[in-house]
C-alpha cells in the first residue's frame, strides 16, 4: 500500500483501469497511464480513438464507468480536486470563447475564477505575444490569436499540470516553434505537460514520452525510441550501385531471412527487419568503391502509429 | 458555494447584456407598449388618456403576459447551451467552479438584467400614475411590476432548464418557443376546454387551483385579486376559489415556479 501511495505522489497523473462506457460504446477502455512529473507528454490517436473522453476523465469532466484517476495526488472524483483545479491549466480542442470581449478581459475573468492574480494577465499576453491586440475584442481576433489566447488562458495562475487538446489548431510554423520553446520553458520549470496532437511529425521531436490510442485502448507507450523498438517496423535502406553490382547484390540479400530486395534500375531498394540492418550495409559496404549513395530510412512515429492502428484494429 | 464564483459569473453576464444594449433595448419596448396601452388603451371606447388605476393595470397584465415569458426565454435558453456549443462549457467546468455555482451566476446575471429592464420599463407609466392618484396609485402598480419582475424569474429558470436539457442551441431556441406557446396561449385553452367538455361536474374547484401549473396564470390571479373591482369584472369571484386570492400563497406559488426549474436543472446538468 505504501508503495501505491508513493507511485501517486511521484506521478503527476496516474490513470489506473479507467473505462468509460457510452451505451455499448467503450470510449475508453481499460486505460492505465502514468505521466511522470516535469515531462512532456503526448496522447497521440485518430479521432475518435478516445483520447477526448480520457482528457475529460483526468479533467473531471467525464466520469469513469470504473478505474480511478489522480492528478497531482489527488483523486480527481473526490472532494478535495476543487483545489487542484486552481494548479492545473486546461485548453480545451476548438474552443470559441466570447467574441465581445477583448484579450485582456477574457484572460482577467478567467483570471478570477480561477483565484490568479489579476496582474498576471498582461504578462500574459505578451508572452504569448498578443500585446498589441490586448484592448481588442475577439472577433477580430484570427483563428491563430484565438488560440494563442487560450493557450494563456491556459497558463493563469502558474499550473503544474498543463493538459493541451491539439494546441497546434490554427497556429502556423512559427507559432508552433514558439508554442514549443514556451513548453520546453515550462518544462524547465518543473511543469508536466499533457498534450494531444494528430499531427506526429509535430509531436515526435518534443515529446519526452507519448501513448498511442486505438480503440479506447493505450496500444503503445513509452520514448519515441522505445517505440521504434516494440514493432518490427522495417527499415528502408536504399543504395546506388552499378547495374551488374546491384543484381549481385540483390541475390546475396535474398539469403537473408525477411529481407526483401527491389532493383530499379541502379538503385537497390532493401526492406529489412532491424536486425538485419548491420548485415544488409556488411554486404553492401562489400562493393567498395562500387558503392555510389547510401540512404537510411527509419520508420516514423507515422508508421509507427498506424503499424500499431492497424495491428490492433486487425 | 463560493459566492465570489457567482458574483463573478453573474458580473460577466450582466455586463454583456449592458454591453449589446439588451437591457436598454428591453426597457424601451417596454416603455413604449406600457404608454401606448396606458394612453390608447380604451381608444376603442372612444376614450384617450389615463383611465382608471384599475383599468391601467388590468390592460398592462395582458400585455405582460404575452411579453415578458417571451422576453425571458429568449435571454436564458442558450446560457448553458450556448457554452456547451462553443466549447467553453468544458473550460468553465475544468476551473474550480461547481455546477451549481456556474447555473446560479448564469441566471442570476440574467435575472439582474432582465430585472433591471422591467422595472425601468415600467417607470414612467408609474412617474404618470402617481402624478395623477399620488402614493395610493403607487402601491399596486408596484405590486404589478413586482409581479412582473417575478413572472419574468420564473421564465427565466425555466429557460435555464431548457438550456441545460437542450444538447444544440437550435433545439434549446425550438423548446424554449413551445414552452411559451404551451404556456401563454394553449394552456388556459386547454383547461377551459376542459371545463366545457366536463361541463364543470368533475373536479370543481379542483379546476381553479391547476392554474397553480402555469406561472402565467398565477401572476394573472395575483395582479386581478389585488384589485376588487377587477375580480368582478373579470367575474372570476366565481371560478377562483378564495384560498387563491392570498397574495402571499401566489408569491409563494411563484417562487417555486423559480426555484423548481433550477433545481431540476442542476439535477439534469451533466458535461
Amino acid at each position: 500500500m505504501a508503495g501505491a501511495i508513493a507511485v501517486i505522489e511521484s506521478a503527476a497523473i496516474e490513470v489506473r483501469g479507467a473505462s468509460r462506457h457510452f451505451g455499448a460504446v467503450r470510449a475508453v477502455d481499460g486505460v492505465d497511464l502514468s505521466v511522470r512529473r516535469g515531462e512532456i507528454f503526448g496522447l497521440i490517436g485518430h479521432n475518435g480513438a478516445g483520447k477526448s473522453t480520457l482528457f475529460k476523465m483526468m479533467l473531471g469532466l467525464v466520469e469513469p464507468s470504473s478505474g480511478e484517476v489522480f492528478v497531482d495526488g489527488c483523486a480527481v472524483h473526490g472532494r478535495d480536486f476543487r483545489a487542484v483545479r486552481r494548479r492545473i491549466g486546461y485548453l480545451p480542442e476548438n474552443v470559441a470563447l466570447y467574441d465581445n470581449l477583448s484579450g485582456l478581459e477574457t484572460l482577467r475573468f478567467f483570471a478570477s475564477l480561477k483565484g490568479a492574480a489579476r496582474a498576471q494577465c498582461e504578462p500574459l499576453l505578451q508572452r504569448v505575444g498578443l500585446a498589441a491586440a490586448a484592448r481588442r475584442p475577439l472577433r477580430e481576433y484570427s483563428k491563430g490569436m484565438r488560440q494563442r489566447l487560450g493557450l494563456a488562458q491556459a497558463l493563469l495562475g502558474d499550473p503544474r499540470v498543463l493538459f493541451l487538446d491539439e494546441p497546434g489548431n490554427g497556429l502556423d510554423p512559427q507559432a508552433i516553434r514558439d508554442l514549443y520553446a514556451l513548453l520546453d520553458e515550462l518544462r524547465a520549470q518543473g511543469v508536466t505537460v499533457l498534450i494531444t496532437s494528430h499531427i506526429l511529425a509535430e509531436l515526435q521531436e518534443r515529446v519526452d514520452r507519448l501513448a498511442i490510442m486505438a480503440n479506447g485502448r493505450i496500444v503503445a507507450s513509452g520514448s519515441v525510441d522505445e517505440l521504434r523498438a516494440q514493432v518490427p517496423m522495417p527499415l528502408t535502406i536504399s543504395a546506388r550501385l552499378g547495374a551488374a553490382d546491384a543484381l549481385s547484390a540483390q541475390q546475396q540479400l535474398a539469403a537473408l531471412a525477411g529481407v526483401d530486395v527491389i532493383v530499379e534500375a541502379e538503385v537497390l531498394r532493401v526492406h529489412c527487419p532491424r536486425p538485419h540492418k548491420m548485415a544488409v550495409l556488411a554486404v553492401l559496404a562489400g562493393f567498395g568503391a562500387g558503392l555510389r549513395d547510401l540512404g537510411i530510412r527509419e520508420p516514423s512515429l507515422e508508421d509507427v502509429f498506424f503499424g500499431l492502428s492497424n495491428q490492433d484494429l486487425a | 458555494m463560493i459566492f465570489s464564483q457567482i458574483l463573478t459569473l453573474a458580473a460577466k453576464e450582466f455586463r454583456d447584456r449592458m454591453r449589446n444594449r439588451w437591457v436598454l433595448a428591453v426597457a424601451l419596448v417596454f416603455t413604449v407598449f406600457s404608454l401606448v396601452i396606458t394612453y390608447f388603451g380604451a381608444a376603442q371606447q372612444g376614450q384617450i388618456g389615463l383611465r382608471s388605476l384599475e383599468f391601467t393595470i388590468a390592460s398592462l397584465v395582458s400585455l405582460v403576459i404575452y411579453l415578458i415569458p417571451l422576453i425571458a426565454l429568449l435571454l436564458g435558453f442558450d446560457a448553458i447551451v450556448g457554452e456547451r456549443e462553443r466549447g467553453s462549457l468544458d473550460l468553465l467546468l475544468a476551473l474550480p467552479i461547481s455546477r451549481l455555482e456556474l447555473l446560479l451566476g448564469k441566471y442570476l446575471g440574467l435575472a439582474a438584467a432582465l430585472t433591471l429592464s422591467t422595472l425601468v420599463g415600467f417607470a414612467l407609466v408609474a412617474v404618470l400614475l402617481y402624478r395623477q392618484f399620488g402614493w395610493p396609485g403607487l402601491l399596486p402598480y408596484g405590486g404589478f411590476m413586482f409581479s412582473s419582475v417575478l413572472l419574468g424569474l420564473a421564465f427565466l429558470s425555466l429557460a435555464v432548464l431548457v438550456s441545460v436539457l437542450a444538447r444544440e442551441r437550435t433545439r434549446a431556441s425550438g423548446l424554449a418557443i413551445a414552452l411559451w406557446f404551451f404556456f401563454v396561449l394553449v394552456f388556459d385553452l386547454l383547461l377551459l376546454g376542459g371545463l366545457v367538455a366536463t361541463g364543470g361536474r368533475y373536479g370543481g374547484d379542483a379546476f381553479a387551483y391547476l392554474l397553480l401549473l402555469n406561472p402565467a396564470d398565477v401572476f394573472r390571479i395575483l395582479n386581478v385579486f389585488s384589485l376588487d373591482d377587477l375580480r368582478s369584472l373579470y367575474g372570476l369571484d366565481s371560478i377562483v376559489p378564495p384560498a387563491l386570492a392570498k397574495p402571499w400563497l401566489m408569491m409563494l406559488v411563484m417562487l417555486g415556479w423559480i426555484v423548481a426549474p433550477l433545481l431540476l436543472a442542476r439535477w439534469r446538468f451533466r458535461a
